[in-house]
């Protein structure tokens, strides 16, 4: 087995397939880096004062007047409400939100690319795995060894597990490194919010409890950790069952912004929260942000998560071990 | 000793039987061509061989192990190029051979060499694969197909795509393998030069079944006809015809060859007054077998 994911590995590398996703990462990172240090700057201009806590009530104004405006719809009026409280809280317990410094870019990076930029990158990695062994018709030499061939695909399954964490590990890495030059590297030990729970009647902080950045971030790495392996797993399957690497990542990819679309559209179809995709924004549920479907809880979320992970598995496992290759 | 047994191998798609029922033995030393048109069933049947494709029905034993119940130890006895040798392209050759080497249990590094050394290939084995020709990817494909050691070897259309001087150096390569190490090869070719060139016993498949299986040389004298040019054209025929079928050609008759009957049946025509110009016997071409095998079922 050892062998077979060196082979993989072996191909990934020689592919420079990782090094394209750590050079994206890393353009975007600067991009992202530069455009938070202008916001800070134009806040800066604004208030005329670096001082948070101005800043924070500035804020909590701003959104109450939003709030006072009777034309934005209910779904809205009830994100700002959950907002202005937790803004409060914050600035009531003298808690920084946006603790500047690396950690916290880092963390806001990981949690805003979890459904989208993430599965990009992942499914880069894993539409191709399988469908181009077929599409250079090395699957032929690849299936005519003394290997079963379940031993393949988990070689090459297991390949994908170890690239998803390096991704994963590479764009902490990164973001961390790079954002780190602007706004410093301080900050692994600064208070974090944990525990938050929107229900029926808005902002439940009675669960909620204060934790260190770190702690906060490694909860997130873990999270995120486990919706690009769903993903992941779902692009193998697709790239078991599709020959062409394009249509695959064609397929992921319209799912993948399907689900970001839907997830601003569908509050009122609820069992819309079955798909995988409204499900990716497991993070959310760690910093408090209200779910695209009222309902929807953190350990719902990861059920039906798991259940799409193991469906893809067993599909792809029985599809390609009988498969007659052509 | 019978290194590659199959037996009533059919397969069916959907409704469509496409292979109706193939029985084929190769035995050690020999090589062994597969001969029929384009769309016969030579590549389902290979798939089938190399385990690419799952039979409907029927067994495939490779040195005594059943390819469907011993998938493993019946491919550590087999080598095998399907259609074209798909190496990764982005991967040196020496690469390449180290990947297939890594997914024979129990390898041993110093076969590497002996195969690169084998096949030739010793000076731009670190060189990506991309840029090698296309004589020098079949090399080394046949360089994969021989590093466990197998003692079956199948090759789909080996010489495709070569030219004149690589089809020959390839026709070489693959006699002395089975000469020299004893293997099997079964090669598979449209074309019957090929086939009567390089192997020692053919079968011959058209639509899904094997139509006959025999030496190239038992198969060709069965089929050996005599020309006969002669005068008047008319007159010889009826008399030809008391003792055989006679075919027409432009200016010939031509009839069965008979080594014992030859002789008096030109003394037939010579008493009757018949002027024979010229009598020939000949071996027909492959081409010509194929087409009365398979009644003019198309060849290239």
């Amino acid at each position: 087995m050892n062998n077979l994911i060196q082979n993989e590995m072996l191909k990934l590398l020689a592919r420079k397939r990782l090094i394209v996703v750590g050079g994206i990462l890393a353009i975007l990172v600067v991009l992202f880096t530069y455009a938070q240090y202008q916001t800070v700057q134009t806040q800066l201009k604004k208030l005329g004062t670096t001082d948070w806590r101005t800043t924070l009530q500035q804020q909590i104004i701003d959104t109450q007047n939003r709030l006072a405006n009777s034309r934005i719809p209910d779904d809205f009026k009830k994100e700002l409400e959950v907002r202005v409280k937790q803004q409060q809280y914050y600035l009531d317990n003298d808690i920084n939100p946006a603790e500047p410094g690396a950690p916290s870019f880092t963390k806001e990076f990981m949690e805003n690319s979890i459904d989208l930029l993430l599965p990009l990158m992942i499914m880069v990695i894993a539409s191709d795995l399988v469908s181009s062994e077929f599409s250079m018709g090395s699957i032929k030499l690849l299936l005519t060894r003394p290997v079963k061939r379940w031993k393949i695909l988990l070689s090459k399954y297991i390949t994908l597990l170890l690239a998803i964490s390096l991704i994963i590990a590479m764009m902490g890495l990164v973001s961390y490194l790079i954002s780190g030059v602007v706004f410093g590297y301080k900050g692994w030990t600064a208070p974090a919010f944990s525990g938050f729970r929107i229900t029926e009647a808005g902002f439940d902080s009675s669960g909620a409890s204060i934790i260190p950045q770190w702690q906060f971030i490694l909860m997130d790495f873990g999270v995120v950790w486990f919706a690009a392996v769903v993903v992941g797993t779902l692009s193998f399957m697709v790239s078991v069952l599709i020959r062409s690497t394009a249509a695959g990542m064609g397929i992921i990819l319209a799912l993948l912004i399907a689900g970001a679309i839907l997830s601003n559209m569908v509050s009122s179809w609820t069992s819309a929260k079955y798909f995988f995709m409204l499900n990716m924004r497991l993070t959310d549920y760690l910093n408090g942000s209200p779910p695209p479907i009222e309902g929807m809880t953190l350990s719902f979320s990861l059920l039906v998560l798991t259940v799409w992970w193991l469906l893809a598995l067993v599909i792809s496992f029985t599809v390609f071990t009988k498969k007659d290759i052509y | 000793m019978i290194t590659l047994s199959v037996k009533d191998l059919k397969k069916r798609i959907g409704k469509k039987e496409i292979i109706k029922g193939i029985d084929i033995e190769l035995y050690e030393g020999e090589v062994f061509g597969f001969l029929g048109p384009n769309g016969a069933g030579k590549t389902t049947t290979i798939r089938m061989l190399t385990g690419l494709i799952r039979p409907t029905s029927g067994s495939i034993s490779i040195c005594g192990y059943d390819l469907q119940t011993d998938f493993t130890k019946a491919m550590m006895h087999l080598g095998c190029i399907v259609e074209n040798p798909e190496l990764y392209p982005f991967l040196s050759g020496y690469d390449n051979l180290v990947h297939f080497a890594r997914m024979i249990p129990g390898f041993r590094n110093e076969r590497l060499r002996e195969v690169i050394d084998l096949v030739g290939l010793s000076e731009r084995i670190h060189d990506k694969v991309k840029t090698y020709s296309l004589g020098m990817r079949q090399r080394l494909g046949i360089a994969q197909a021989l590093l466990g050691k197998p003692k079956v070897l199948i090759l789909d259309e080996p010489t495709n795509g070569l030219d004149p001087a690589g089809i020959r150096e390839m026709r070489q390569f693959i006699r002395e393998l089975a000469k020299n190490e004893g293997l099997s090869v079964l090669v598979s070719s449209h074309l019957l030069s090929e086939i009567q060139l390089l192997c020692d016993r053919v079968a011959i498949i058209s639509k899904g079944a094997v139509i006959q299986t025999d030496t190239v040389q038992a198969l060709l004298s069965s089929q050996e006809r005599m020309i006969w040019r002669v005068e008047p054209f008319q007159q010889a025929k009826e008399i030809l015809g008391t003792f055989t079928e006679v075919q027409e050609a432009e200016d010939s008759l031509i009839t069965e060859f008979d080594s014992d009957k030859a002789g008096l049946w030109s003394r037939e025509l010579v008493n009757s007054g018949v002027r024979i110009i010229e009598m020939n016997r000949r071996l027909p071409a492959l081409e010509d077998l194929f087409l009365e095998l398979t009644g003019g079922d198309r060849i290239e």
